[in-house]
């Protein structure tokens, strides 16, 4: 007896089952984000003084990592979208697209951290610090965790392609739904972190 | 644990299944009853585990400054008895679930394991009176705290959550839904495999320098920020333990909505169902801010940031070298969010198990099953606006002390409403008193008594003279001990015909029963005493320094002679449940005429992949017993109607 809609959706409930999975692990993500964002309003507004957010961090550099995040997403889509136009070549074109703006975005921050480090600027100077490198840090594994997904799909994982055409169309849909999420987390952590 | 496994060969063959590797099918296995019985497992070593914890601790508390009898002289044994009993064991117990073993070599196999399993359990509790932590067997004050902080977290988050959720979860809930597996058996795999080495971390932590975690199960900071390392790796097996929490909370919220049998709309499910799914939405929200805040902790410690940590902490004479600005209260806050629902993650399971068994037991149906469901989604709700309802104390200010006190009356309403319809659900029921309905039975008025006296320390004015005393002990244990884990017993004898095709003893469940219920009322009921009279809970001495505490102090000897009475009492359950594995009587796939389709409609165990026969399609509601107008005793969920 196979498990039921795990490519097919369930008629009631209109999902396949991994998208509502993905759907429900993103709930608890934004949970998890929603703490340390509370975490950060609870600190800052019980802070003597706390620095604004351009005049101690890199805003230009965040800022194209933001538009390099972004771009990553449309190119999400488009890999998803080209897959179910059947057209394999160009899915494969945007899907590795999707994993070079993940790394640019992490060489960016990179770049980011190293420089703050240079300055001496760690977690624990102060809670200004503490709450931008524990929210970038976590935000950079999602992103990492993202891309080792994709770089599985481009790999072997995409063998699943002429197996089960379907199935693998959806995981790229799953694994995009949970890109946009990261990413959205960014939208919110640029102008929290940086511009505020 | 070999049983539940094997199939007639005609219908392995049948559903086209080749035999499995060892690995595949005991160790990694994707089948969640297998997972489900490595949960419970798992979880029944933990729930023992931690029962020895509070032994230790009833006899400090009883016996101040005496030395531990009896496991003295194992603490420092040689090493290499233990490593010889877990090799032996190993090996007997991989002979044994190869299960090609006959007749005396068997029964010798059986003997050995039994032996070196016994001698392996005693001789971890020992290891703990080291040196360290009990120099001549007296448990020192240090030692206490990492007793009673690590007693409460092995309970709650490695024994009883992973029996209610894991294990009876994980096994039932499929099966109770028509369901051919989980929507994810890999996840499922996943979330055994984070949550095994999570519990093995906890163990281990006792085995460091400075000891396990020491600053309660609710780790507090700044005292757990400034702790030894074992905090460190509590919080490490926290992150373990909530990634497997969250792994199955996905995994069962997709199962309850995907896998439903055709026809089983949500009012046809079994209230144990709505119970898991209410549960899972609890884990699936509430444990990520409990997982930041561990983060947090972790950074704290580690990265040496100040989330935490309050300018200008003194601790020992010495300013302490951070950078300060941080908020203890901001971890109660996240800590609370989490351990609040909690409280419903370990009562709702409890509640569901109670219902099934009130019901088949009562032979009706359950009365107010819609009140009982929207009372379960409601108290979902509310649970995640009382948390702070623990902080009174904090200097939070009165408006949201207010309003957390509304909130917590509120709640209690739901709870009350499903106490009430089980209740209700006796009335006129011609009640069959075997051993499952035995424990079902004790959990409404042991779960009562929990829940009622909670409703002083919902309320600010009564909270700040009771909080932090025995009576919050004796609250909260009346809740999980006597009310949850009566529960899970009833759970295991209900079903254990389920998992392994034989039923246990009923004159030994008896002999379980009825002694444990008096036992753990000795052990429960002297605490509101104590604590009314203001016995603070976490001293050392029981309360012996106190001038207020000296016309109480009697019930402490009253109280740990209830703990070991409840021990001596589990030794027929522990019996019982591995004799019983082979031995108990054998039955069919319906042994209690159960209506719901984990009894109705799968084998006694059910099919190994793929649990039924043939695939369900339900036609009524979950519990059609002695219905009107037909000659049936009962109806199960899915057979058509008969003429």
């Amino acid at each position: 007896m196979e498990i039921p809609y795990t490519i097919d959706d369930r008629p009631d409930t209109g999902l396949y089952n991994a998208k509502l999975g993905i759907w429900l692990f993103l709930a608890s993500e934004v949970m998890l984000f929603g703490a340390l964002f509370s975490t950060l309003v609870l600190l800052r507004t019980g802070a003597d003084y706390w620095p604004h957010g351009y005049e101690k961090l890199n805003v230009p550099l965040a800022t194209i990592n933001t538009f390099v995040l972004i771009a990553s997403s449309v190119t999400m889509v488009m890999s998803w979208a080209s897959l179910r136009l059947k057209d394999f070549r160009k899915h494969r074109l945007y899907l590795w697209l999707t994993f070079l703006c993940g790394l640019g975005f992490m060489v960016i921050k990179g770049i980011e951290y190293g420089t703050k480090f240079s300055h001496h600027l760690y977690p624990s100077t102060d809670n200004f610090y503490a709450t931008y490198y524990t929210l970038t840090g976590l935000h950079g594994l999602h992103v990492v965790g993202g891309m080792v997904v994709i770089l599985y799909l481009l790999l072997t994982g995409s063998r699943m392609w002429q197996s089960q055409p379907e199935r693998f169309t959806n995981r790229i849909e799953v694994v995009g739904l949970y890109w946009h999420f990261v990413d959205l987390v960014w939208i919110f952590l640029f102008p929290i972190l940086y511009l505020l | 644990m070999s049983v539940p496994e094997k199939q007639p060969a005609a219908v392995a063959e049948h559903h086209g299944h080749h035999e499995e590797p060892f690995w595949k099918k005991y160790i990694f296995s994707q089948d969640h009853k297998v997972i489900g019985l490595q949960y419970g497992i798992t979880a029944l070593f933990f729930l023992m585990f931690g029962f020895c914890l509070m032994l230790l601790m009833r006899w400090q508390l009883a016996f101040p400054g005496k030395p531990v009898p009896l496991l003295g002289g194992l603490a420092s044994m040689s090493r290499l008895f233990i490593y010889g009993a877990l090799l032996i064991l190993a090996i007997a117990a991989v002979y044994l679930l190869r299960g090609r073993a006959t007749g005396a070599v068997r029964g010798l196999a059986v003997a050995v394991v039994t032996l070196a399993s016994v001698f392996l359990f005693v001789t971890l509790v020992a290891r703990l009176l080291s040196d360290a932590n009990a120099p001549g067997g007296i448990i020192l004050p240090e030692f206490y705290n990492q007793l009673g902080a690590m007693h409460g977290t092995i309970m709650v988050f490695l024994a009883v959550v992973p029996l209610l959720v894991g294990a009876f979860g994980n096994y039932v809930l499929p099966l109770q839904i028509g369901a051919p597996d989980m929507a994810f058996p890999k996840l499922n795999m996943a979330s055994y495999w984070c949550y095994l080495p999570g519990g093995l971390v906890m163990l281990m932590s006792f085995f460091v320098p400075g000891g396990a975690a020491n600053s309660g199960w609710t780790s507090y900071p700044p005292l757990s920020n400034i702790a030894t390392q074992g905090q460190t790796w509590w919080l490490f097996g926290m992150v373990l333990l909530i990634t497997s929490s969250l792994l199955g909370s996905v995994n069962f919220i997709t199962t309850v909505f995907q896998l439903r049998a055709k026809g089983l709309s949500f009012m046809r499910l079994p209230f144990f169902c709505w119970a898991q799914l209410v549960t899972s939405f609890l884990l699936l929200l509430a444990f990520p801010p409990l997982e930041a805040a561990g983060i947090l902790q972790l950074a704290d410690r580690l990265l040496g940031t100040s989330f935490f940590m309050p300018s200008g902490l003194v601790v020992s004479g010495q300013v302490l070298d951070v950078a300060g600005g941080g908020s203890p209260l901001l971890w109660q806050h996240l800590f609370w969010f989490l351990a609040h629902p909690e409280v419903y993650v370990l009562i709702l399971p409890a509640m569901g198990i109670v219902a099934e068994v009130i019901a088949n037991n009562t032979r009706k149906p359950l009365w107010g099953y819609k009140a009982m469901v929207y009372a379960t989604i409601f108290l979902g709700f509310m649970s995640f606006i009382v948390w702070a309802h623990h902080m009174f104390l904090t200097g939070m200010g009165t408006s949201i002390s207010a309003f957390f006190q509304t909130t917590t009356m509120i709640i209690s309403v739901p709870s009350v409403v499903i106490l009430t319809a089980l209740l209700i659900s006796l009335w006129g029921g011609s009640i069959r008193f075997n051993t499952p309905m035995l424990f079902a039975l004790a959990f409404l008025p042991m779960f009562g008594i929990g829940g009622l006296t909670g409703l002083p320390l919902g309320l600010a004015p009564s909270d700040i003279h009771l909080h932090d005393t025995y009576y919050v002990i004796g609250h909260f244990h009346y809740v999980v001990a006597p009310g949850t884990i009566f529960a899970i017993f009833a759970g295991i004898y209900y079903w254990f015909p389920k998992f392994t095709g034989r039923k246990m003893s009923e004159a030994l469940g008896k002999l379980h029963f009825w002694p444990s219920l008096i036992a753990i009322n000795c052990v429960f009921m002297p605490m509101f005493i104590q604590g009314l009279a203001g016995v603070s809970r976490r001293l050392y001495d029981g309360g012996q320094q106190y001038a207020h505490a000296q016309e109480v102090l009697h019930w402490n000897a009253f109280m740990s002679a209830g703990a070991y009475m409840l021990l001596l009492a589990q030794i027929p359950f522990i019996f019982n449940f591995f004799w019983s594995m082979r031995r108990g009587e054998k039955v069919g796939a319906n042994p209690w005429q159960a209506t719901t389709l984990e009894w109705a409609a799968a084998p006694s165990p059910p099919v190994a992949h793929g649990n039924f026969p043939q695939v369900p399609v339900v036609v009524r509601g979950p519990y059609e017993y002695s219905p009107p107008d037909e000659d049936v005793e009962f109806l199960p969920q899915h057979t058509p109607q008969q003429a």
